[in-house]
């Protein structure tokens, strides 16, 4: 059939006007609210313009129309159809107290799968050092670590001036930087099914467990973790959760995954809406952790004896790890009780 | 949801409408992110001698916040562009882009944030290649960090309002004098076929002379053909007018208009 077209464009016309310019407005100004009857007013245009569109589903019509209303309906669908947790109902303390523990929580298993990844890779590193110490420039490519930890540690504790005197701040920008590159690497390469992400953990394993092995075989254990211990027990574990939300990333990239529910399989696309506030929830946690420990490293790691003692900086890295251990296993946790009273009967 | 051609997405709303988005490609991506580099740059040249004061304090305390900054800047220029400018940097304004959830709903802050913590593998090795290559072989042309945020970047350029009232009306129609021909035209004529003489009609100025005249002669032989008006309609009609009337009589239908007229 073929449309009217002068009496539908005259008809309609105001009412495209109207969505246009209220979506003009939101679309400017993004922190536009609109009250009750606007939004019933908008919702009305919206489904007399989706209306329109549908007439000419059945008659013939200008392109340039059709485009015309499709672009309304499409410009109005995404502003109407907002998700449920909007980020006018985010509470940075909610969020950092309850909801990033219990994110951590609800993906248990790539967490394990992460920390087993990197004690493996740490125990390669420690035995590869342990059977061959000539294995150190393959195995660690720092060059500040090449020397002998013994003649290091002699250095360190003799050393009569601070070595990083005026340059601590840029030094922990630097460390937070790369840290918190490092750890977008970790999440981004779950896209690679999570193949990267098990590479950037395991290296980083095996660096660790050279690093431990060498000190430890030249008997300064102490010291090794006088050193590590104050930033390792929160920058490692960071580290090992941005690579759980690679793992998660992958996980849902894998599936399919049975929903407890409905017992069926989800599709890629649900798996990952499914997990995109819960990678964002990790990720925001894993660089608060990385700017914490940045600055530790800068301004308490590189400090020994006799400046501070060992005993010491060992006892705030073994605090800081339980604090840690306590705050993601058991902070946020809800009573069962509470949540009886909201199930529906 | 579906993709009917390589640069569309069709989105079907609960109410069961269809609307296509058409999908941006990797070359006007690339151009859109060059121009928020170069804002990202432009904003620490601009913010650079200002934290240079600080150095007059503390040398170190300075380099530290510039170097912060630039990390921050470079992660966080699109996460709070596209957060708060429902979807779009100062790159993708200009170039009428869009980032969109892929089934048309409104972008989330998680999947702005995830979309664009996945640049640092779309970035590498360079210039963006392994985004540049996602989105030549994904349907949707997606780079990796739109693939795990469920995201897709949509092409959103300004339309003008329709306008037909100019080309369908002030004339007279000797053909309205056969309501029972009109009647029968419109009922031969397929949709298709009327929407390619309205096409016709809106193209003419771009038509050269000699062409413009062979198409308005074909098309109207070709209604001739469908019905044939009496003479004392077409006489001293050229063809342009001919098609002009026929235009009227398809998308002007005032016959209900005239009939609320009669008293």
């Amino acid at each position: 059939m073929i449309l009217d077209l002068n009496k539908f464009i005259t008809q309609g016309r105001v009412i495209w006007s109207e969505l246009e310019d209220i979506l003009v407005r939101i679309e400017q100004d993004p922190d536009l609210k609109l009250d009750m009857e606007q939004l019933e007013r908008f919702h009305y245009l919206y489904q007399r313009t989706c209306a329109d569109l549908a007439r000419l589903a059945d008659f013939s019509a200008r392109q340039e129309i059709r485009t015309y209303l499709e672009s309304l309906v499409a410009r109005s669908f995404s502003l109407i159809h907002k998700p449920l947790r909007s980020p006018e109902n985010f509470k940075i303390f909610t969020w950092f107290f309850s909801g990033f523990p219990s994110t951590f929580r609800k993906h248990m298993t790539a967490f394990w799968i992460s920390a087993a990844i990197l004690m493996a890779g740490t125990l390669f590193g420690a035995s590869a050092i342990a059977l061959d110490s000539q294995a150190k420039p393959a195995l660690m490519p720092f060059s500040h670590l090449m020397q002998d930890p013994a003649q290091r540690v002699a250095k360190e504790e003799a050393a009569q001036k601070d070595k990083i005197a005026g340059k601590k701040s840029s030094f922990a920008s630097y460390l937070i930087s790369n840290n918190t590159r490092v750890a977008f690497f970790a999440l981004s390469l779950g896209i690679t099914w999570g193949v990267g992400t098990v590479l950037v953990v395991f290296s980083n394993g095996v660096y660790l467990g050279a690093t431990i092995a060498d000190y430890i075989l030249a008997g300064q254990t102490r010291f090794l973790l006088g050193w590590l211990l104050p930033h390792g027990s929160i920058e490692l574990p960071a580290i090992i959760l941005a690579a759980q939300a690679g793992f998660i990333l992958a996980g849902a990239l894998i599936g399919p995954v049975r929903n407890k529910t409905r017992q069926r399989a989800l599709s890629l696309k649900y798996r990952l809406r499914n997990i995109s506030s819960d990678l964002f929830t990790l990720m925001g946690g894993v660089c608060l952790m990385l700017i914490w420990a940045g600055f530790i490293e800068a301004f308490l790691s590189q400090y020994h004896e006799p400046a501070i003692s060992y005993t010491t900086k060992i006892l705030f890295g073994t605090t800081q790890l339980m604090v840690l251990f306590i705050f993601l296993f058991f902070s946020g946790r809800t009573k069962p009780e509470s949540d009886k009273g909201r199930q529906i009967p | 949801m579906t993709a009917h051609t390589t640069n569309t997405l069709t989105i079907t709303t609960p109410e069961g409408i269809m609307f296509p988005m058409i999908l941006a490609g990797p070359v006007t991506r690339f151009a859109a992110w060059i121009i928020d580099w170069m804002c990202i740059m432009a904003l620490l040249s601009f913010i650079g001698p200002i934290i240079g004061l600080l150095g007059m304090i503390s040398p170190d305390f300075s380099s530290a916040v510039y170097g912060l900054i630039y990390f921050f800047l470079s992660f966080a220029y699109s996460i709070l562009t596209e957060g708060f400018w429902n979807g779009q940097t100062l790159g993708k304004r200009l170039l009428h882009l869009r980032v969109m959830d892929i089934q048309g709903l409104h972008l989330s802050l998680s999947q702005v944030v995830i979309r664009n913590l996945l640049r640092a593998i779309d970035g590498l090795p360079a210039l963006y290649m392994v985004g540049g290559i996602s989105c030549v072989i994904t349907p949707y042309s997606q780079r990796t960090g739109d693939l795990a945020a469920n995201t897709i970047v949509v092409r959103s350029p300004r339309l003008n309002r329709p306008e037909l009232t100019r080309i369908l009306s002030g004339k007279f129609n000797s053909f309205k004098a056969f309501p029972h021909l009109c009647a029968r035209l419109r009922q031969k004529v397929s949709p298709d076929l009327a929407n390619l003489v309205l096409d016709a009609r809106l193209r003419r100025n771009t038509l050269e002379s000699a062409a413009r005249i062979q198409v308005f002669h074909q098309l109207a032989d070709h209604f001739k053909s469908l019905v044939l008006f009496p003479e004392t309609a077409t006489l001293g009609l050229s063809d342009e007018q001919y098609m002009r009337n026929i235009l009227e009589i398809l998308f002007n239908d005032d016959k209900t208009l005239s009939q609320k007229k009669t008293p």
